[in-house]
Protein backbone atom coordinates (compact mmCIF):
# COMPACT_ATOMS: atom_id res chain seq x y z
CA UNK A 1 0.00 0.00 0.00
CA UNK A 2 1.46 3.36 -1.04
CA UNK A 3 0.31 6.55 0.65
CA UNK A 4 -1.32 9.40 -1.34
CA UNK A 5 1.87 11.50 -1.29
CA UNK A 6 3.73 8.65 -2.99
CA UNK A 7 0.98 8.49 -5.62
CA UNK A 8 1.34 12.23 -6.27
CA UNK A 9 5.12 11.95 -6.50
CA UNK A 10 4.95 8.97 -8.88
CA UNK A 11 2.35 10.80 -10.97
CA UNK A 12 4.49 13.93 -11.13
CA UNK A 13 7.44 11.81 -12.31
CA UNK A 14 5.14 10.25 -14.92
CA UNK A 15 4.21 13.75 -16.16
CA UNK A 16 7.83 14.92 -16.12
CA UNK A 17 8.70 11.99 -18.37
CA UNK A 18 6.25 13.26 -21.03
CA UNK A 19 8.13 15.89 -23.05
CA UNK A 20 4.98 17.69 -24.20
CA UNK A 21 3.49 17.84 -20.69
CA UNK A 22 6.78 19.28 -19.45
CA UNK A 23 6.88 21.79 -22.34
CA UNK A 24 3.45 23.04 -21.23
CA UNK A 25 4.52 23.22 -17.57
CA UNK A 26 1.94 20.71 -16.30
CA UNK A 27 1.75 19.93 -12.59
CA UNK A 28 -0.09 17.03 -10.93
CA UNK A 29 -2.24 18.51 -8.15
CA UNK A 30 -4.13 15.39 -7.13
CA UNK A 31 -4.28 11.77 -8.21
CA UNK A 32 -5.95 8.58 -7.05
CA UNK A 33 -8.52 5.85 -7.80
CA UNK A 34 -9.34 6.69 -11.43
CA UNK A 35 -9.20 10.45 -10.88
CA UNK A 36 -6.64 13.12 -11.65
CA UNK A 37 -6.25 16.90 -11.34
CA UNK A 38 -3.54 18.50 -13.45
CA UNK A 39 -2.90 22.22 -13.94
CA UNK A 40 -0.69 24.45 -16.04
CA UNK A 41 0.14 28.16 -16.17
CA UNK A 42 -1.05 30.63 -18.79
CA UNK A 43 1.82 31.65 -21.12
CA UNK A 44 2.24 34.22 -23.87
CA UNK A 45 3.40 31.66 -26.46
CA UNK A 46 0.25 29.54 -25.95
CA UNK A 47 -2.12 32.33 -26.94
CA UNK A 48 -4.62 31.59 -29.72
CA UNK A 49 -6.09 35.07 -30.07
CA UNK A 50 -3.52 37.88 -29.74
CA UNK A 51 -6.30 40.50 -29.60
CA UNK A 52 -7.51 39.13 -26.27
CA UNK A 53 -4.61 37.00 -24.96
CA UNK A 54 -6.93 34.00 -24.65
CA UNK A 55 -5.09 30.67 -24.63
CA UNK A 56 -5.59 28.41 -27.69
CA UNK A 57 -8.21 25.66 -27.49
CA UNK A 58 -5.55 23.16 -28.55
CA UNK A 59 -3.69 23.76 -25.28
CA UNK A 60 -6.86 22.95 -23.32
CA UNK A 61 -7.17 19.75 -25.42
CA UNK A 62 -3.61 18.73 -24.57
CA UNK A 63 -4.18 19.34 -20.86
CA UNK A 64 -7.49 17.43 -20.78
CA UNK A 65 -6.03 14.54 -22.81
CA UNK A 66 -3.07 14.24 -20.42
CA UNK A 67 -5.35 14.47 -17.39
CA UNK A 68 -7.66 11.75 -18.74
CA UNK A 69 -4.64 9.53 -19.46
CA UNK A 70 -3.38 10.05 -15.91
CA UNK A 71 -6.82 9.14 -14.48
CA UNK A 72 -6.78 5.88 -16.46
CA UNK A 73 -3.27 5.06 -15.20
CA UNK A 74 -4.44 5.79 -11.63
CA UNK A 75 -7.37 3.37 -11.88
CA UNK A 76 -7.32 0.64 -9.20
CA UNK A 77 -7.15 -2.07 -11.91
CA UNK A 78 -3.64 -0.76 -12.75
CA UNK A 79 -3.57 -0.61 -16.58
CA UNK A 80 -0.06 -1.07 -17.97
CA UNK A 81 -0.50 1.75 -20.47
CA UNK A 82 -3.20 3.79 -22.20
CA UNK A 83 -3.87 5.66 -25.45
CA UNK A 84 -6.72 7.93 -26.54
CA UNK A 85 -9.37 6.29 -28.73
CA UNK A 86 -11.54 9.39 -28.96
CA UNK A 87 -11.97 12.65 -27.17
CA UNK A 88 -14.76 15.20 -27.55
CA UNK A 89 -14.30 18.65 -26.12
CA UNK A 90 -17.00 21.27 -25.63
CA UNK A 91 -15.61 24.78 -25.35
CA UNK A 92 -18.01 26.68 -23.12
CA UNK A 93 -16.17 29.96 -22.73
CA UNK A 94 -12.76 31.57 -23.21
CA UNK A 95 -10.27 30.94 -20.37
CA UNK A 96 -9.37 34.21 -18.63
CA UNK A 97 -5.92 35.40 -19.81
CA UNK A 98 -3.19 35.17 -17.17
CA UNK A 99 -5.00 32.57 -15.07
CA UNK A 100 -3.86 29.03 -14.36
CA UNK A 101 -5.87 26.28 -16.10
CA UNK A 102 -6.83 23.17 -14.17
CA UNK A 103 -8.25 19.95 -15.60
CA UNK A 104 -10.07 17.36 -13.50
CA UNK A 105 -10.69 13.93 -15.03
CA UNK A 106 -12.64 10.96 -13.76
CA UNK A 107 -12.66 7.44 -15.13
CA UNK A 108 -16.38 6.68 -14.63
CA UNK A 109 -16.35 3.22 -16.15
CA UNK A 110 -13.67 0.64 -16.86
CA UNK A 111 -13.86 -2.58 -18.84
CA UNK A 112 -11.05 -5.07 -19.51
CA UNK A 113 -9.83 -3.05 -22.45
CA UNK A 114 -11.58 0.33 -22.47
CA UNK A 115 -11.77 3.23 -20.02
CA UNK A 116 -14.56 5.83 -20.23
CA UNK A 117 -13.64 9.33 -19.08
CA UNK A 118 -15.23 12.64 -18.21
CA UNK A 119 -13.23 15.80 -17.62
CA UNK A 120 -13.66 19.53 -17.04
CA UNK A 121 -11.22 22.40 -17.46
CA UNK A 122 -11.38 25.40 -15.14
CA UNK A 123 -9.59 28.71 -14.79
CA UNK A 124 -9.50 30.48 -11.42
CA UNK A 125 -13.32 30.68 -11.34
CA UNK A 126 -14.18 27.17 -10.06
CA UNK A 127 -17.93 27.53 -10.63
CA UNK A 128 -17.83 28.31 -14.31
CA UNK A 129 -15.99 25.65 -16.39
CA UNK A 130 -14.03 26.68 -19.48
CA UNK A 131 -14.46 23.33 -21.24
CA UNK A 132 -15.83 19.82 -20.74
CA UNK A 133 -14.67 16.58 -22.32
CA UNK A 134 -15.74 12.98 -22.70
CA UNK A 135 -13.48 10.30 -24.04
CA UNK A 136 -12.71 6.64 -24.49
CA UNK A 137 -9.18 5.40 -23.81
CA UNK A 138 -7.50 2.03 -24.25
CA UNK A 139 -6.55 0.09 -21.11
CA UNK A 140 -3.65 -2.20 -21.84
CA UNK A 141 -3.21 -5.07 -19.39
CA UNK B 1 -13.65 37.58 -59.66
CA UNK B 2 -10.24 39.20 -60.03
CA UNK B 3 -8.63 40.74 -63.07
CA UNK B 4 -7.40 37.93 -65.38
CA UNK B 5 -4.48 40.07 -66.50
CA UNK B 6 -3.24 40.66 -62.97
CA UNK B 7 0.48 39.72 -62.82
CA UNK B 8 1.03 36.22 -61.40
CA UNK B 9 3.63 37.34 -58.86
CA UNK B 10 1.15 39.87 -57.49
CA UNK B 11 -1.57 37.20 -57.11
CA UNK B 12 0.83 34.82 -55.36
CA UNK B 13 2.23 37.46 -53.07
CA UNK B 14 -1.26 38.65 -52.05
CA UNK B 15 -2.38 35.11 -51.18
CA UNK B 16 0.84 34.03 -49.51
CA UNK B 17 1.16 37.14 -47.39
CA UNK B 18 -2.49 36.95 -46.30
CA UNK B 19 -2.00 33.31 -45.28
CA UNK B 20 1.29 34.06 -43.51
CA UNK B 21 -0.33 36.96 -41.67
CA UNK B 22 -3.13 34.70 -40.45
CA UNK B 23 -0.72 32.00 -39.25
CA UNK B 24 1.99 34.17 -37.67
CA UNK B 25 -0.74 36.15 -35.88
CA UNK B 26 -1.33 33.14 -33.59
CA UNK B 27 1.55 32.62 -31.09
CA UNK B 28 0.54 29.03 -30.27
CA UNK B 29 0.83 27.98 -33.94
CA UNK B 30 4.31 29.47 -34.14
CA UNK B 31 5.29 27.68 -30.91
CA UNK B 32 4.11 24.32 -32.30
CA UNK B 33 5.94 25.11 -35.56
CA UNK B 34 2.85 24.71 -37.77
CA UNK B 35 3.19 25.95 -41.38
CA UNK B 36 0.81 25.91 -44.33
CA UNK B 37 1.49 24.86 -47.88
CA UNK B 38 -0.85 26.50 -50.46
CA UNK B 39 -1.88 25.34 -53.95
CA UNK B 40 -4.44 27.85 -55.24
CA UNK B 41 -6.96 27.95 -52.42
CA UNK B 42 -6.09 24.44 -51.15
CA UNK B 43 -4.19 24.39 -47.87
CA UNK B 44 -2.11 21.61 -46.31
CA UNK B 45 -0.96 22.11 -42.74
CA UNK B 46 2.50 20.83 -41.81
CA UNK B 47 3.61 19.99 -38.29
CA UNK B 48 7.40 19.48 -38.41
CA UNK B 49 8.61 16.94 -35.86
CA UNK B 50 10.08 18.28 -32.64
CA UNK B 51 11.03 16.49 -29.39
CA UNK B 52 8.67 18.66 -27.35
CA UNK B 53 5.68 17.13 -29.21
CA UNK B 54 6.26 13.67 -27.70
CA UNK B 55 3.55 12.28 -25.42
CA UNK B 56 4.85 8.74 -24.99
CA UNK B 57 8.65 8.57 -24.80
CA UNK B 58 8.63 4.74 -24.66
CA UNK B 59 7.12 4.12 -28.11
CA UNK B 60 7.86 7.02 -28.94
CA UNK B 61 4.64 8.71 -30.07
CA UNK B 62 3.36 12.26 -30.58
CA UNK B 63 1.12 13.51 -27.74
CA UNK B 64 -2.59 12.99 -28.42
CA UNK B 65 -3.17 16.57 -27.34
CA UNK B 66 -0.72 17.80 -29.98
CA UNK B 67 -2.56 15.81 -32.63
CA UNK B 68 -5.86 17.33 -31.43
CA UNK B 69 -4.36 20.84 -31.44
CA UNK B 70 -2.89 20.34 -34.92
CA UNK B 71 -6.27 19.20 -36.28
CA UNK B 72 -8.08 22.07 -34.57
CA UNK B 73 -5.65 24.70 -35.84
CA UNK B 74 -5.97 23.29 -39.38
CA UNK B 75 -9.77 23.43 -39.19
CA UNK B 76 -9.77 27.03 -37.90
CA UNK B 77 -7.29 28.31 -40.51
CA UNK B 78 -9.13 26.53 -43.35
CA UNK B 79 -12.42 28.03 -42.21
CA UNK B 80 -10.95 31.52 -41.74
CA UNK B 81 -9.16 31.25 -45.08
CA UNK B 82 -12.30 30.14 -46.95
CA UNK B 83 -14.32 32.91 -45.29
CA UNK B 84 -11.84 35.60 -46.28
CA UNK B 85 -11.06 34.35 -49.81
CA UNK B 86 -13.62 36.54 -51.65
CA UNK B 87 -12.62 39.69 -49.80
CA UNK B 88 -8.95 38.93 -50.37
CA UNK B 89 -9.31 38.28 -54.09
CA UNK B 90 -11.43 41.39 -54.65
CA UNK B 91 -8.87 43.50 -52.77
CA UNK B 92 -11.35 44.53 -50.05
CA UNK B 93 -8.90 43.34 -47.39
CA UNK B 94 -5.11 43.01 -47.22
CA UNK B 95 -4.14 41.20 -44.00
CA UNK B 96 -0.74 42.22 -42.65
CA UNK B 97 0.85 40.51 -39.63
CA UNK B 98 2.34 43.84 -38.52
CA UNK B 99 -1.15 45.40 -38.30
CA UNK B 100 -3.22 43.23 -35.92
CA UNK B 101 -6.45 45.02 -36.84
CA UNK B 102 -6.01 44.04 -40.50
CA UNK B 103 -6.18 40.32 -39.60
CA UNK B 104 -9.55 38.62 -40.04
CA UNK B 105 -11.14 37.44 -36.80
CA UNK B 106 -10.88 33.66 -36.59
CA UNK B 107 -13.85 31.33 -35.94
CA UNK B 108 -14.32 30.08 -32.36
CA UNK B 109 -14.49 26.39 -31.57
CA UNK B 110 -17.82 25.23 -30.14
CA UNK B 111 -16.92 21.55 -29.94
CA UNK B 112 -14.26 19.30 -31.38
CA UNK B 113 -14.22 15.49 -31.57
CA UNK B 114 -11.01 13.66 -32.37
CA UNK B 115 -10.89 10.08 -33.55
CA UNK B 116 -7.41 8.62 -32.96
CA UNK B 117 -6.61 5.97 -35.57
CA UNK B 118 -2.88 5.28 -35.27
CA UNK B 119 -0.19 6.52 -32.96
CA UNK B 120 1.67 9.54 -34.31
CA UNK B 121 5.26 8.63 -35.14
CA UNK B 122 8.20 10.91 -34.34
CA UNK B 123 8.18 12.52 -37.81
CA UNK B 124 6.40 15.32 -39.70
CA UNK B 125 2.60 15.26 -39.86
CA UNK B 126 0.25 16.79 -42.40
CA UNK B 127 -3.42 17.76 -42.28
CA UNK B 128 -6.18 19.00 -44.56
CA UNK B 129 -9.58 20.29 -43.57
CA UNK B 130 -12.83 20.36 -45.52
CA UNK B 131 -15.58 22.81 -44.71
CA UNK B 132 -18.63 20.56 -44.74
CA UNK B 133 -21.12 23.34 -44.14
CA UNK B 134 -20.58 26.99 -43.52
CA UNK B 135 -23.50 29.20 -42.64
CA UNK B 136 -23.52 32.79 -41.55
CA UNK B 137 -23.25 31.86 -37.90
CA UNK B 138 -22.18 28.21 -37.58
CA UNK B 139 -19.85 25.95 -39.52
CA UNK B 140 -19.03 22.26 -39.51
CA UNK B 141 -15.54 21.13 -40.53
CA UNK B 142 -13.96 17.72 -41.06
CA UNK B 143 -10.21 17.38 -40.86
CA UNK B 144 -7.73 14.54 -41.47
CA UNK B 145 -4.11 14.10 -40.44
CA UNK B 146 -1.52 11.68 -41.77
CA UNK B 147 2.24 11.17 -41.84
CA UNK B 148 3.93 9.00 -44.46
CA UNK B 149 0.89 7.82 -46.38
CA UNK B 150 -2.06 10.03 -47.29
CA UNK B 151 -4.39 7.01 -47.08
CA UNK B 152 -3.20 5.92 -43.63
CA UNK B 153 -4.66 8.57 -41.36
CA UNK B 154 -3.27 9.00 -37.86
CA UNK B 155 -6.39 10.90 -36.77
CA UNK B 156 -9.51 12.61 -38.04
CA UNK B 157 -11.82 15.10 -36.39
CA UNK B 158 -15.11 16.93 -36.76
CA UNK B 159 -15.71 20.28 -35.18
CA UNK B 160 -18.37 22.95 -34.98
CA UNK B 161 -17.40 26.59 -35.05
CA UNK B 162 -18.96 29.95 -34.38
CA UNK B 163 -18.22 32.32 -37.27
CA UNK B 164 -16.96 35.81 -36.44
CA UNK B 165 -19.78 38.33 -36.78
CA UNK B 166 -19.16 41.46 -38.87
Amino acid sequence: MTDPDDHARIAQQFIEAIPHARALGMRVDEIGAGRATISMPWAEHLVGDPRTGVIHGGVVSALMDTCCGAAVMAHPTNPRSTATIDLRIDYMRAATPGQRITARAECYHMTRSVAFLRAVALDEDPDNPVAAATGAFTAER
Amino acid sequence: MGDRNEPLHQIKSRRDSALAAMVTGVPYMTWLGIRFDRRGDELTAILPYDDKLIGNPMLPAIHGGVTAAFLEVTAIIELGWAAMWEDLESGRIAPDAAVPDSLPRLPKTIDFTVDYLRSGLPRDAYARARVVRSGRRYASVHVEAWQDNRARLIAQATGHFLMPQP
